[in-house]
């Protein structure tokens, strides 16, 4: 886990990746509504003219398409920004994907607030909640472009609904080739035993910035990286909340029906432990990505003082 | 599946057999929509025993021709077609819409096997028989994809995303067939069918009519120069007329690059006096007496 690459979105990987995993022999098919340029499908369709179905700016359409194309063997890929799939289309989703458990994968770029300068109306916060809220759907939130490169190669090999979200800006590569991304597991990223920082996308790096802090601070933070939202790593929650007794999120989304949401359930169900959330409460605002990050406290220095709170609250109940 | 040419007269066997299943489901399930599913029997009839190549005993042959229910509400229509054509036992369709049967109220896909999609919320239907065709070109398959729709359907923005991508397409294996009955949940969809054919009246929008039905709902007319503006080889018909239908669909089967709509004007309730051109059976089913009256009316002891 040593940075050594350059920055990179994790959208640049999608067609990149399709492409080679049809070149391999996956017979797989992508649906555009004119974002492929900005999700990096336009990468597979010029490699594959005739796999690749513009609909033009029509994302229900483009679900329903991909959703036939399944039906008839195909593993169905569709591409576009957060804000528009899921968000234009949760309708189609469910009844044509979630529902018959179609083998259709969407990719959604453009999401949280690190979306940046295109504003409040561009930045999807939502769109986890209305993808965990089907329980047929595979969610994914890759951490770095290594990662989603990982993630999208298994929605593709594995039969079913996947929705992979990911990112506008280049953001630190934590990765190296020998990490492996495995569905339904939370990797430990860091080994600690008085509080757990859970994250998932970008601030997957500010929870290990936040624990070598903590580590300063005499606190022995454990960070798990939850890329895979759904199915997720119960085990590993629940040793966290065993083995370190605190636990953290931390989010790129709103935490009402995103990772926060999602931990607090089920931990509140088979082992009630203090948690502090750190994500999105309100609706974003234009400005970079790095100054909307400190804007809205999505910082290590937020996940230290959310540690903090957790960690007294351990002290407290003791 | 090579299928012997059926008469005229063996299909309207079949059709008044499909009526008496759909007026018996809806009556034991006490509720369902018989109205909209009377209307496109001989749509569907026409389909399955003279135009479509399937198999029962191999209902996901990828060489199918595909059957997408887009007005997924129309289930007894679809359960009893496919009954006819030996997809569902008969014991199976008094079931409809109860717990633990095979045949939900609304459509769900490979339920039984035959049912090619879910539906039920309107609008869906035709974006998915486009994916089945473009799937159907890029494997060199020749196989054909119909789609029926609904006045409701037609309604739906994504009707018309799918109808503008599936001429881009230049996909000349699918056919939407739009069953044009004029009525739908509340009422009548446009104004002609309680006041004519003449003027429209000097209003504008829906309105409500003293019998509580909603009165031009969304008027869909010039509706051939709709599809046709969108690139479609549109051709309306008498939607009852068994040659009519048939001249339609063979020719919307050849590829001449562009998709085919086929507009059938029908009579919602179709074949059952009291259901007629009568809003109130969209969705409601038949009581012991109104059933009675039904299958008298189709020619039926029970």
């Amino acid at each position: 886990m040593v940075q050594t690459a350059a920055d990179k979105a994790t959208r640049e990987v999608f067609g990149p990746t399709l492409a080679k995993l049809c070149r391999e022999g996956l017979d797989i098919v992508c649906v555009d509504a004119d974002l492929g340029y900005s999700t990096s499908a336009v990468k597979f369709g010029q490699e594959f003219p005739e796999r690749f179905f513009a609909v033009g700016v029509a994302e229900q359409n483009m679900i329903g398409v991909a959703a036939g194309l399944a039906s008839c063997g195909k593993v169905a890929f569709c591409s576009s920004f957060a804000v528009f799939a899921p968000g234009h289309c949760f309708d189609q989703l469910r009844m044509a994907v979630a529902q018959p458990g179609t083998n259709v994968k969407l990719f959604a770029s453009h999401a949280g607030v690190v979306t940046g300068e295109d504003g409040a109306s561009a930045e999807a916060l939502e769109d986890l909640a209305l993808m965990l809220s089907m329980p047929t759907f595979n969610v994914l939130f890759p951490a770095d472009a290594v990662e989603c490169e990982q993630a999208i190669e298994a929605a593709a090999r594995t039969d079913g609904p996947f929705y992979i979200r990911a990112m506008r800006p280049k953001t630190p590569i934590i990765f190296d080739e020998s990490y492996r991304f495995e569905l339904g597991v939370w990797p430990v990223l860091r080994e600690g035993k008085d509080v757990t920082l859970i994250a998932c996308g970008e601030l997957v790096k500010a929870a290990l910035d936040a624990a070598e802090a903590l580590s300063g601070q005499g606190v022995e933070a454990r960070v798990l990286n939850a890329s895979s939202l759904r199915p997720f790593d119960k085990d590993a929650l629940l040793a966290a909340a065993r083995e370190t007794g605190a636990i953290v999120t931390a989010e790129d989304h709103f935490i009402h029906g995103g990772l926060g949401g999602l931990v607090a359930a089920a931990l509140a169900a088979a082992a009630p432990t203090p948690v502090d959330f750190v994500g999105m409460e309100r609706y974003g605002t234009s400005g970079t990505w790095k100054q909307l990050l400190e804007h809205f406290d999505l910082t290590p220095e937020a996940i230290t003082r959310a540690a903090g709170n957790a960690v007294s609250r351990k002290s407290r109940s003791a | 599946m090579a299928q012997a040419p059926a008469s005229n007269a063996e299909l309207e066997e079949v059709a008044r057999r499909v009526r008496r299943n759909i007026v018996r489901m809806t009556h034991a399930a006490k509720s369902g929509h018989p109205g909209g599913s009377l209307s496109s029997v001989e749509i569907l009839t026409a389909l399955y025993f003279r135009v479509m190549r399937h198999d029962p005993e191999n209902p996901t042959w990828p060489d199918r021709d595909r059957f997408v229910m887009s007005k997924g509400h129309a289930t007894p229509l679809l359960y009893a077609t496919l009954h006819e054509a030996g997809y569902i036992d008969e014991a199976d369709l008094l079931t409809f819409r109860g717990l633990g049967s095979k045949l939900q109220g609304h459509t769900v896909m490979g339920k039984p096997p035959g049912v090619e999609m879910s539906a039920g919320a309107l609008g869906m239907g035709l974006s998915f028989s486009l994916g089945a065709a473009l799937a159907g070109r890029l494997d060199g398959r020749d196989y054909h994809v119909y789609c029926l729709l609904s006045d409701g359907d037609s309604q739906e923005g994504q009707t018309w995303e799918a109808a503008m991508a599936a001429a881009h397409h230049s996909a000349g294996n699918l056919t939407a067939i739009i069953d044009r009955n004029h009525i739908q949940n509340d009422g009548y969809s446009d104004y002609q069918r309680f006041e004519g054919d003449g003027d429209p009246p000097d209003r504008p929008g829906g309105w409500v009519l003293p019998d509580g039905h909603t009165a031009n709902i969304m008027n869909l007319e010039p509706f051939d120069e709709k599809w046709r503006a969108f690139g479609w080889d549109t051709r309306r018909i008498k939607g009852h007329d068994f040659d009519a239908i048939t001249a339609a669909l063979q020719e919307a089967r050849e590829d001449n690059g562009q998709p085919a709509a086929i507009i059938c004007e029908t009579t919602k309730g179709k074949g059952v006096s009291y259901m007629e051109n009568n809003p109130d059976f969209h969705g409601k089913a038949p009581d012991d007496e109104q059933l009675a009256q039904a299958l008298r009316e189709l020619g039926f002891e029970d």
